[in-house]
């Protein structure tokens, strides 16, 4: 299990990141997906492109109520409050249960959002929040909504010549309501079905499932879906016409309990 | 493929190599510089059994590659004869049969170091839970789970 031959390169700052990627290298954040891939030869670069030294690649700041997450700010880092308010509440407890701490402290946010598992954790609950991935390309930052940017099976709306810059996320009240759940049979697995639901005061809720084999499903308006968990769970899972009684069973089940978590909170 | 030169502290210690970009920081660690202490189970990232600390924090050795450990600070199982909490954990392991075979023990002792540096005040359900990265294939995991307790307990000043 050792990789094919590749080079590496590790550039002082994103122009010449943004030329290897022109030169079609692969960035290297973490490590937490491609080292696997490599070792597996299920990917062979022929040069990977560190990004961990470039400046800013990590760390979250706040700024006109958008909390702006550096792509390379790790899952431990998140699980640790590096992100404040009910946000990050939020978030940390997302994070905690992404595989296990020594994955966590070199996985990041903006890798598992870029490898675009369906079954990853921030695949499927960052489009919850309505918030944008910040491409950066030669030509600057482009935002794109979170609920546009997985494409596919590993496939996303970043451009060839784009990394992922930062997450943007919208700053959250205190009174903020959040639901989610993972179905995995063991601590740390990938999801066999993921549901989150948030219901922030003001506006209407919104709800994703997700880990199904197809991008996220973002229900920009969960309103029914607060008003009558389980009836409603059932009715669009129903439309999503999967074939498996089993994973049918466990999607609907995630939905409605992320649905009841959500709802329990404003007792 | 061209070789590159990696500058790493081990244990402590300044050490100059020169490597592949491919080459795994196990292999670094086990091949390049005979500390055969860390151990390979899976290569790919599942098993734990390869757990290093790495810039001060628990990592896979087995998908962390070559070039991405140039500057590093890294210490395995061997750098930790004069940390406190490892003895403690070495005592623990012995008292409870924490071990058979021992292939997974080193990486053991490093997630189980970092539960009771990081959660102090962890209970059985969260030792478990921390524990879950790191696959024993020999112990059933109950005597690897006591003697992380039996240490907090220890550093709590309350009875296990
Ligand atoms: C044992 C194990 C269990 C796991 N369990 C889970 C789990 O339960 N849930 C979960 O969600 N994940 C899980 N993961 C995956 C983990 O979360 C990874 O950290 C994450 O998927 C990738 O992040 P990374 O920073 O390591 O990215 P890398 O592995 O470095 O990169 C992943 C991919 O994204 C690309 N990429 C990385 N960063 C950027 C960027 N900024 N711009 C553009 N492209 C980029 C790379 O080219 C590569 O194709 C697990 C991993 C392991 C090893
Ligand atoms: S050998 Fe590294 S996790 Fe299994
Ligand atoms: S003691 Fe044999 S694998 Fe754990």
């Amino acid at each position: 299990m050792k990789p094919a031959p590749f080079g590496y390169a590790r550039p002082g700052d994103w122009p010449e990141a943004l030329s290897l990627l022109r030169d079609g290298a692969r960035p290297l954040a973490g490590g937490q997906s491609l080292g696997p891939m490599l070792n597996l030869r299920l990917a062979q670069p022929a040069t990977v492109i560190d990004l961990r030294h470039l400046p800013g690649f990590a760390g979250v700041a706040v700024q006109d109520g958008y909390c702006r997450i550096g792509a390379g700010t790790s899952h431990a880092e998140i699980e640790d409050g590096a992100i404040p308010g009910r946000l990050g509440a939020i978030l940390a407890g997302v994070a905690r249960r992404i595989a296990y701490r020594a994955v966590r402290n070199r996985g990041t946010i903006g890798g598992s959002l870029a490898h675009a598992d369906p079954a990853a954790d921030w695949v499927a609950v960052l489009p919850c929040f309505d918030g944008a991935a910040i491409a950066l390309g030669a030509s600057g930052e482009r935002r794109i909504p979170l609920a546009d940017f997985v494409l596919g099976l590993m496939e996303t709306a970043l451009r060839p010549d784009e990394v992922l810059r930062a997450i943007e996320l919208p700053v959250l009240p205190p009174e903020a309501r959040w639901g989610h759940w993972k179905f995995c049979r063991k601590p740390g697995e990938f999801s066999k079905a993921t549901a989150c639901v948030l219901a922030v005061p003001g506006e209407p809720p919104r709800a994703v499932l997700a880990a199904l084999d197809m991008p996220p499903l973002v229900i920009a308006d969960a309103g029914a879906l607060l008003a009558a968990p389980e009836a409603e769970a059932a009715r669009i899972v129903a439309g999503l016409a999967l074939r498996d009684p089993w994973r049918a069973a466990l999607v609907r089940t995630a939905l409605h309990r992320a649905a009841l978590a959500a709802w329990e909170m404003e007792e | 493929m061209s070789r590159m030169p990696i500058r790493m502290t081990v244990n402590g210690k300044a050490a100059e190599l020169v490597a592949e970009p491919r080459t795994h920081l196990a292999d670094l660690l086990r091949g390049a510089l005979l500390l055969t202490g860390t151990h390979l189970g899976c290569e790919h990232g599942v098993c734990g059994a390869c757990t290093v600390e790495l810039d001060g924090i628990p990592a896979r050795s087995c998908i962390t590659h070559a070039g991405a450990c140039d500057g590093a600070a890294v210490r395995s199982i061997e750098g930790f004869d004069a940390d406190p909490v490892m003895a403690a954990l070495r005592e623990a392991f012995s008292a409870e049969h924490a071990l058979q075979c021992g292939y997974c023990t080193p990486g053991m002792l490093i997630t189980a170091r970092d539960i009771i540096l990081r959660l102090p005040d962890a209970d059985e359900a969260r030792v478990r839970e921390e524990l879950s990265g790191n696959l024993c294939r020999c112990t059933g995991y109950r005597g690897i789970v006591h003697a992380v307790l039996r240490v907090l307990a220890e550093r709590r000043g309350t009875a296990p």
